[in-house]
């Protein structure tokens, strides 16, 4: 990064920020500040919807994946689609129709006031604790490879986000997502267009995709019904499904972002416009990544990608091991290279015999490349055990800093750190609205002006900013922890889902069945959890559905006794 | 009507799976 770069990246996180407080400041009534003046259009609803859930893991790691796994990554989102109508059809009407500021609000209408603090409390453990991640995951690969003070850059991105989210509140956060996706969609095509302008002169656009076919990079859809495949159609459309509707229907920081909407039409616009775009935006960061694999075919890249551990690593090693995989590597990788240039020429000679011989023999030299690079990861992990990190992270923005020219790369680490701050915004205004609407109003100071629960509000966020920037400073030292966060985000999923499900679709059961069995399919999952391993999409599912069936059962045992809570009107 | 733009919606998530699909048998 030069002296243009840093411009770029502080001149307009700050000029973004700054407007947004401006443009919002004296909001005082409660409404205003949690739900924002109510004239979202479905594109500043759709973009919004789209900045919350795209974090800033998803630009650095998604073409990270494409380059590792290639494009089957994309079926995890075919799911999303069906769950955004279901959505617009079933919950948004009932939201806006009882004018709650928060989801869990319902479940109190519907059902009673345990139920409905057990959705807000799942809510703010599982977003409360996982707080963190959202800020310490880009934070930790951006200062890596910057030779940036990881907790210099933790606490200002930290701060950054708390202070404009405090100050102007629901409007503040979806005005900057706005802002930020432009910046973020910029960097992204920017970065497109580069890569395609540095591969190699003569090679089309088809001889690179028949290049990652050949790697088995380009299987974007596997209709198999064998469940231990990590990625394929059935698990993305009924997994995905699942895990989309827990939570752009059941999240409190998506469900404030629809819900800000001038009308119930520009809602659901703004729904069908995630359900339009998602699928095409996570296939085109995918393919970012293939594309990078392909440009590597014909250019070294590191043996590692996270070039500050390997280096500190070869340079405190006494055997020289490190250096002479590096040297072996580079051997194999002109195998490899010289295979693909043959594989290439004799495809565009129309050679088909010359063709398929050369690509065995690029598959073959590709071989021996995974098994440096294997070699390369078993010693790096035994010169500093528990350091697990995903090299794959690191793909991108490495190839960024290589070969990018200045000015665009200060435009793409913006992005990134746009997307940080954009998806944080999202979930920090969230957990402030749903501890004041949920527990602080609900249960501590039920009678009180608009004005106190604003500031309630703004204590309330700026609570949970701070313990997300404690959280990313403290994860630091216990990689095992993020881990463990993640794992409990998504696992708490299906339960909750299965709460609303029952409070649409299940009239006959009361607030007392619902809750004893959402505890019960939540040990449930628990249990699974501990004794299987399937994939976490299905964890979902099984907790939604038991939920459900439990709710039933218990019901018909109490029904004996007493009558049901009636539904909401 | 609402149940055109959720129709529409459906045609183009086909559209995706069948144009991956496509791609994927393209280059394998």
């Amino acid at each position: 990064m030069n002296t243009l770069d840093y411009v770029i990246l502080f001149g307009s996180m700050l000029a973004i920020a700054a407007y947004a407080v401006w443009n919002t400041r004296g909001r005082r009534d409660l409404s205003g500040y949690l739900k924002g003046s109510g004239q979202a259009t479905w594109l500043t609803i759709g973009l919004s919807v789209m900045a919350t859930q795209a974090s800033a893991i998803t630009f650095l790691s998604t073409p990270g994946q494409g380059y590792e796994s290639g494009l089957g990554f994309v079926q995890n989102y075919f799911g999303a689609p069906i769950a955004l109508i279901v959505i617009s059809v079933v919950f948004l009407p009932i939201y806006r129709r009882l004018k709650v500021y928060t989801a869990y609000e319902y479940l109190g209408h519907r059902f009673d006031s345990k139920t409905r603090l057990l959705g807000a409390g799942l809510f703010l453990l599982q977003r409360g604790l996982g707080a963190g991640i959202t800020i310490y995951a880009p934070a930790i690969v951006l200062s890596t490879v910057m030779g940036w003070r990881l907790d210099a850059t933790i606490v200002c991105s930290g701060l950054l986000v708390v202070a404009y989210t405090v100050a102007g509140g629901c409007d503040a956060v979806s005005l900057t997502q706005k802002y930020q996706i432009g910046v973020i969609f910029a960097g992204m095509v920017a970065a497109f267009f580069v890569l395609l302008v540095r591969l190699p002169p003569g090679l089309t656009f088809s001889d690179a995709l028949t290049i990652a076919g050949g790697f088995h990079k380009m299987e974007a859809v596997d209709f198999s019904l064998n469940m231990d495949r990590r990625y394929t159609v059935w698990t993305g459309v009924l997994g995905g499904m699942f895990l989309a509707l827990s939570y752009f229907g059941t999240d409190q920081s998506q469900v404030q972002r629809y819900l800000s909407g001038a009308s119930i039409r520009e809602s659901r616009l703004g729904l069908m416009f995630n359900a339009v775009f998602k699928i095409p935006m996570q296939f085109f960061m995918l393919l970012l990544g293939v594309l990078i694999f392909v440009f590597y075919q014909f250019e070294r890249p590191p043996v590692y990608f996270n070039r500050t551990v390997w280096k500190a690593q070869a340079e405190q090693a006494t055997d020289g091991g490190l250096k002479a995989l590096d040297g072996e590597f580079t051997a194999a990788h002109a195998a490899e290279r010289a295979q693909v240039e043959a594989w290439v020429a004799a495809r565009h000679a129309g050679n088909r015999q010359a063709e398929a011989q050369a690509r065995d023999g690029a598959s073959l030299a590709h071989e021996r490349i995974e098994e440096v690079r294997a070699k390369t990861r078993a010693a790096l992990d035994l010169a500093s055990p528990g350091t697990k990190a995903n090299d794959a992270d690191y793909v991108f923005i490495t190839f960024i800093l290589d070969h990018l020219p200045h000015g665009l790369i200060g435009l793409l680490v913006t992005a990134f750190f746009a997307a940080a701050l954009s998806s944080k915004a999202g979930e920090l205004n969230a957990l402030g609205s749903t501890t004041t609407v949920d527990v602080y109003r609900h249960l501590v100071r039920r009678e009180a002006s608009d004005g106190h629960y604003v500031v309630a509000s703004k204590v309330f966020t700026a609570f949970w900013g701070l313990v997300a920037i404690g959280f990313a400073l403290f994860a630091n030292l216990a990689e095992n922890l993020i881990q463990a966060v993640n794992i409990l985000g998504s696992i708490f999923y299906g339960v909750v889902l299965g709460l609303f499900l029952v409070a649409f679709f299940l009239k006959r059961v009361g607030g007392t069945a619902v809750f004893w069995s959402a505890l019960a399919a939540q040990a449930l999952v628990f249990a699974l959890y501990a004794t299987q391993s399937i994939s976490y999409l299905w964890y979902n599912v099984i907790g939604c559905v038991a939920c459900m069936v439990f709710s039933v059962i218990l019901q018909g045992i109490l029904g004996l006794g007493g009558r049901p809570t009636p539904a909401a009107p | 009507k609402w149940g055109g733009v959720y129709g529409l919606v459906i045609a183009i998530f086909a559209a995706w799976v069948s144009l991956l699909t496509l791609l994927s048998l393209l280059f394998r």
